[in-house]
């Protein structure tokens, strides 16, 4: 029997199985992935750009998206999902938001190419990869030490270079390096912690997501004004009114 | 005609079904432990899963076992033995995640690995039992009785257990009973054969090396303690366990645990060393260290200190105190007299025992008097008027989406309100606070039961005696018992204001004094309680998304916030972040009970194919149907009253746990009397006889208890509670020895006519009882347990009136 009668589909089988293989473990790939993920995201901020303030996503929130390969920052048993829009888990009890929350808390940031950030919750680091796309300088804190070092590791190999990382407790925030222009707390907290309000800078913003953690209940966008004054924003991420006829 | 069934295998038989029924009581509480209780749904129909499956295995291969009974009885019991370990040891090991349900189409993988693990058990408990019904059809009745009685004490003992021994130990002690039980089945059937007993000896022996670590608790990952002791320096430094939850106490080495829910944006004083108490890995409290309470500035920047600016409380109660940062509170703005109530005794023990210094013994002051009880019961049995009554956050967790939607809270119902009210003095205040969510769902509910209790209470403008706050995290309800003064309303603004809160709602508040320190797009709190006091509340509460009308003692699901009319467009929503919006508890239990009937049709229906054509003794014009109604209906009917009677009595026994335990036994035990009287039935006509006249007095007497039960309650509620349990098992005992008739007999008629559909008929009860566990939830949510305790007793009638055709 001839052997080349079953190389030639043997070797089809093999491309198509390779083939077959989680879109995002090759490159081109993710990157048709993370353009269709964006497109999912636009949508859903157009469907709910009442709740939101806004029609449109800002073009660098748009671009940090379509920079950052999600896939890196997913474990191997989750790849294949790295692209939908959608929480994974990451270990540790802990998970990687749904693209769309990222989204939309990175622009509620309002963030400028000077501004420096802190995170409080690194977890894979890819909130921190994304805002590092827009920013100055991204300062983030994990208390998990197997966390924070897959992260740190991770930031490192993908060269994200304006990215500071850190291990140990968020709650008194990077006194150091403080003010900050914006903060993102991801990490579970009882209550919006006092020093970090403080090392707020004024006219700065920070971004709370409330709930557990495969399922935001709300945004909380803490402002302090120019003079200091501290108000919250409670942004239902959805398009949902709670009542139909007119009761007002 | 078959022989009469030994004693010592009947013992067995009730050893068998106390081992069963302890391991269904003991899962629900190992899954409240590792993963959320909504999981206690599942694995009650678990349970009677494995009974209803084992109908069918019997339907199939009856012949074949009947043949080898005494073998085929042994190894059922020994395999009960060693799956209760082998099976959580098993499906705890499965990565489910019910929080990834939607998300993900393996965790339905997960979900039904779990459900057949979990179910071989029972299975082969059931197969025990089911068997012995076939080889001794003239004893099916006293069978019945051994199974009914063994269940009652099973139900009993392992609430008994479960104070003195971790579940982990009691794992053991359930499986130990299932190779008593084949020792018991040697003695009746293998006396003679030494091999088996060494095997049974064998199975002992193993059971008793099994490593510890096989039945260790695996907490999910996403539990509040699993979190916690990922944080370096965390460690458990103390753990307790009864039926009422196992107590961890975790102590913070290098990061402090620093746990203020609602705390104010302005807060600038020092949280207190703490240290975590959870719950079930869940539901974070502590025990904060106390030097001085008048220190203690932080408790003073949440919303809950709003009545303590009013004026000096001179006598306060505060229920649920739990860990006491209520009672901290209170004492921190020079609080009078306190009666702090709780009903975890394991909670009080850390504070008067093991923690009593570090808590500054907050439960040993002078003028704070702590009672273990049901707050409640105390408040209806005290004539004590109060300047305060607490309630802070009773209710759900905050970020477990409706996941507890399911979990009845009898502190959050109209009439509970309304005691609470009657036992406030003269211008005192009823203080509730809740978790504020966004759309406002809590909030609006419990101000839309506050107008109601005082409308109830004769108030003709219940608007005059309410205030609401909100944080972003927090609101406070207070109910005045009199009119809000202006001074009142002046103190809750500047309260507001230094802590950047929101007042909702006071007398004559205006639009633009809302919204704006946490501000929604629309602000629905204040519109809502403008709607809920105004000529179009009914409206309001119609056209609302979410189910805000009050809850009340027969639907006592203050969590409980679905509305099937929103559902198309939340579903809609959940990939745009709408995923919070989704009710899920409710929702679970749906897809539970889909599951259910699903896997219950395939039960019933495939044997009958198989039996039908397998057995020419079946007639052509087939009673089947018949059969199927009647042992369908008791299926449903025995376990709606059942459910509904533990419900009633919740609020005379002031417990949950006393109220299942006694009610659960008393109905198990009486209804084994009742079918061991049953026995003398043996020809048709006097069993059709039986049956009416059981199915009468179980009418009569459930429609008593429907009309006469809540007076009857008001009446005795002052007594002790040694009092109340023997008199709780006394006025159920007729109504449970009554329940006990109607199965055996029917099942003894099939007997006689056509023995084959024997294990089908006992599958079909088995199934219906999977079906009618979760639907008397869902009965109950949207109806009430009153139209549940009607529509069981209308189940009877119907099964009454398809009898005559199981025994023509």
């Amino acid at each position: 029997m001839n052997p080349t009668m079953f190389a030639r589909p043997v070797s089809l089988l093999l491309i198509a199985w390779i083939w077959s293989f989680p879109a995002a473990i090759r490159s081109d790939d993710s990157t048709d992935s993370r353009d269709q993920m964006i497109l999912e995201i636009e949508r859903d901020v157009r469907e709910t750009s009442r709740y939101l303030d806004q029609e449109v996503l800002s073009d660098a929130v748009l671009e940090a998206l379509r920079k950052v390969p999600r896939h890196r920052f997913v474990p191997a048993a989750q790849l294949e999902w790295a692209y939908e829009n959608r929480p994974l888990p990451i270990g540790y009890g802990q998970t990687i938001s749904q693209p769309y929350i990222v989204a939309i808390m990175t622009d509620l940031l309002k963030l400028r190419p000077d501004h420096r950030v802190l995170e409080i919750g690194t977890g894979s680091g890819y909130q921190a990869a994304v805002l590092s796309e827009i920013v100055a300088q991204v300062y983030t804190i994990e208390i998990v030490e197997g966390l924070a070092d897959g992260a740190r590791e991770r930031i490192q190999n993908l060269g994200y270079e304006r990215i500071h990382t850190r291990t140990g407790d968020g709650y008194f925030g990077w006194k150091s390096e403080a003010p900050f222009d914006a903060i993102v707390v991801t990490a579970a907290a009882s209550h919006v912690p006092p020093p970090l309000v403080q090392q707020l800078k004024p006219g700065g913003r920070m971004i709370i997501p409330v709930g557990s953690r495969f399922m935001v209940q709300q945004l909380l966008l803490v402002q302090k004004d120019l003079d200091g004054l501290v108000t919250t924003r409670q942004i239902l991420p959805v398009r949902f009114v709670p009542l139909t006829g007119n009761h007002s | 005609m078959s022989q009469a069934c030994p004693v010592s295998l009947r013992l067995s038989i009730a050893l068998i079904s106390a081992g069963a029924l302890a391991y269904e009581l003991l899962l629900m509480r190992w899954f409240s432990m590792i993963q959320w209780h909504h999981f206690a749904f599942m694995i009650i129909s678990l349970a009677l899963l494995g009974f209803g499956a084992s109908g069918t295995f019997l339907s199939l291969l009856a012949d074949r076992l009947q043949r080898r009974f005494s073998v085929a009885m042994i190894v059922n019991l020994l395999l009960f033995a060693a799956s209760s370990i082998s099976a959580i040891a098993l499906a705890q090991r499965i990565p489910f995640n019910a929080e990834e349900f939607i998300w993900n189409w393996r965790q339905s993988i997960y979900l039904l690995l779990v459900y057949l693990t979990l179910m071989c058990p029972f299975f082969f408990a059931a197969n025990g039992i089911a068997l012995s019904f076939l080889k001794y059809t003239q004893s099916i009745a006293s069978i019945y009785a051994a199974d009914l009685l063994g269940a009652g004490i099973g139900s009993f003992g392992i609430v008994i257990l479960l104070f003195y021994i971790f579940p982990e130990s009691a794992v053991l002690a359930v499986s130990i009973s299932g190779v008593l039980a084949a020792a018991l089945a040697w003695w009746a059937l293998q006396r003679e054969s030494i091999g088996w007993l060494i095997a049974i000896g064998m199975v002992g022996c193993f059971l008793c090396v099994v490593p510890q670590s096989w039945v260790l608790p695996h907490y999910s990952p996403y539990k509040g303690l699993s979190q916690a002791l990922r944080i370096p320096g965390n460690r458990i430094i103390y753990e307790s366990s009864s039926p009422l939850g196992r107590v961890s106490v975790v102590e913070s080495g290098i990061t402090p645990i620093r746990h203020a829910p609602g705390l104010s944006l302005n807060a600038s004083g020092e949280i207190p060393e703490q240290l975590a108490v959870y719950i079930d890995a869940d539901r974070l409290s502590v025990i904060n260290r106390v030097d001085d309470p008048g220190e203690q500035d932080w408790l003073d920047q949440t919303t809950s200190a709003l009545p303590y600016h009013f004026k000096h409380v001179d006598q306060a109660l505060i229920p649920g105190a739990g860990t006491g940062t209520d009672v901290l509170r209170a004492l921190h703005h020079s609080a009078g007299r306190l009666d702090a109530i709780e009903l975890n005794p394991a909670i009080v023990d850390l504070l008067q025992d093991r923690y009593a210094a570090f808590s500054g013994n907050l439960y040993y002051r002078n003028n704070v008097s702590i009672q273990i009880t049901d707050a409640r019961g105390f408040a209806a049995t005290q004539t004590a008027k109060y300047d305060l009554i607490q309630l802070a956050m009773l209710d759900s967790m905050s970020g477990s989406a409706g996941l507890h939607a399911l979990g009845e809270n009898y502190l959050y119902t109209v009439e509970s309100l309304r005691t609470f009210l009657s036992r406030l003095a003269p211008d005192g205040y009823l203080a509730l606070t809740l978790w504020t969510k966004i759309p406002p769902r809590d909030s609006l509910k419990m101000f839309a039961m506050a107008i109601r209790a005082l409308k109830e209470l004769g108030v003709e403008y219940p608007g005059r005696q309410l205030i609401l706050i909100r944080s972003w995290q927090t609101s406070t309800l207070i109910v005045k018992n009199g009119a809000i003064a202006d001074r009142e309303i002046d103190r809750t603004l500047s309260f507001c204001d230094e802590r950047s809160f929101d007042p909702v709602y006071f007398p004559g508040i205006r639009a633009e004094q809302t919204n704006r320190r946490n501000q929604v797009l629309e602000d629905y709190f204040f519109l809502g309680t403008q709607a809920l006091l105004g000529a179009r509340a009914s409206a309001f509460q119609r056209d609302y998304k979410f189910n805000i009308l009050p809850a009340t003692d027969d639907q006592p699901y203050f969590s409980d916030f679905f509305k099937w009319r929103s559902l198309p467009e939340i579903i809609d929503s959940l990939d745009s972040g709408g995923i919070s919006l989704l009710e899920s508890g409710y929702l679970i239990l749906v897809a539970t009970f889909a599951q259910a009937i699903l896997v219950s049709m395939v039960l019933i229906l495939l044997p009958l194919r198989l039996v039908r054509k397998r057995s020419p003794e079946i007639p052509g014009k087939k009673p089947q149907p018949r059969i199927f109604a009647y042992f369908f209906a008791l299926g449903l009917g025995f376990m709606f009253l059942e459910i509904a009677l533990m419900q009633k009595f919740i609020l005379f026994l002031h417990h949950p746990l006393y109220a299942v335990t006694a009610i659960l036994s008393a109905i198990l035990i009486f209804a084994g009397i009742g079918s061991r009287w049953s026995q003398r039935f043996d020809s048709a006509k006097s069993r059709f006889a039986a049956v009416a006249r059981s199915s009468t007095a179980i009418i009569v007497l459930g429609g008593i208890f429907i009309v006469a039960l809540n007076p009857l309650f008001v009446k005795l509620i002052a007594l002790p509670q040694i009092a109340k349990i023997p008199i709780a098992v006394l006025l159920v005992a007729p109504l449970g020895f009554f329940l006990g008739v109607p199965f055996p007999v029917g099942l003894s008629a099939v007997a006689a006519e056509t023995p084959s559909l024997v294990a089908w008929a006992w599958g079909i009860n088995g199934c219906a009882s999977v079906i009618s566990a979760i639907l008397a939830t869902l009965l109950a949510v949207q109806f009430g347990f009153t139209w549940l305790m009607v529509l069981a007793l209308l189940l009877y009638a119907f099964a009454a009136l398809c009898f005559p055709a199981l025994s023509p």
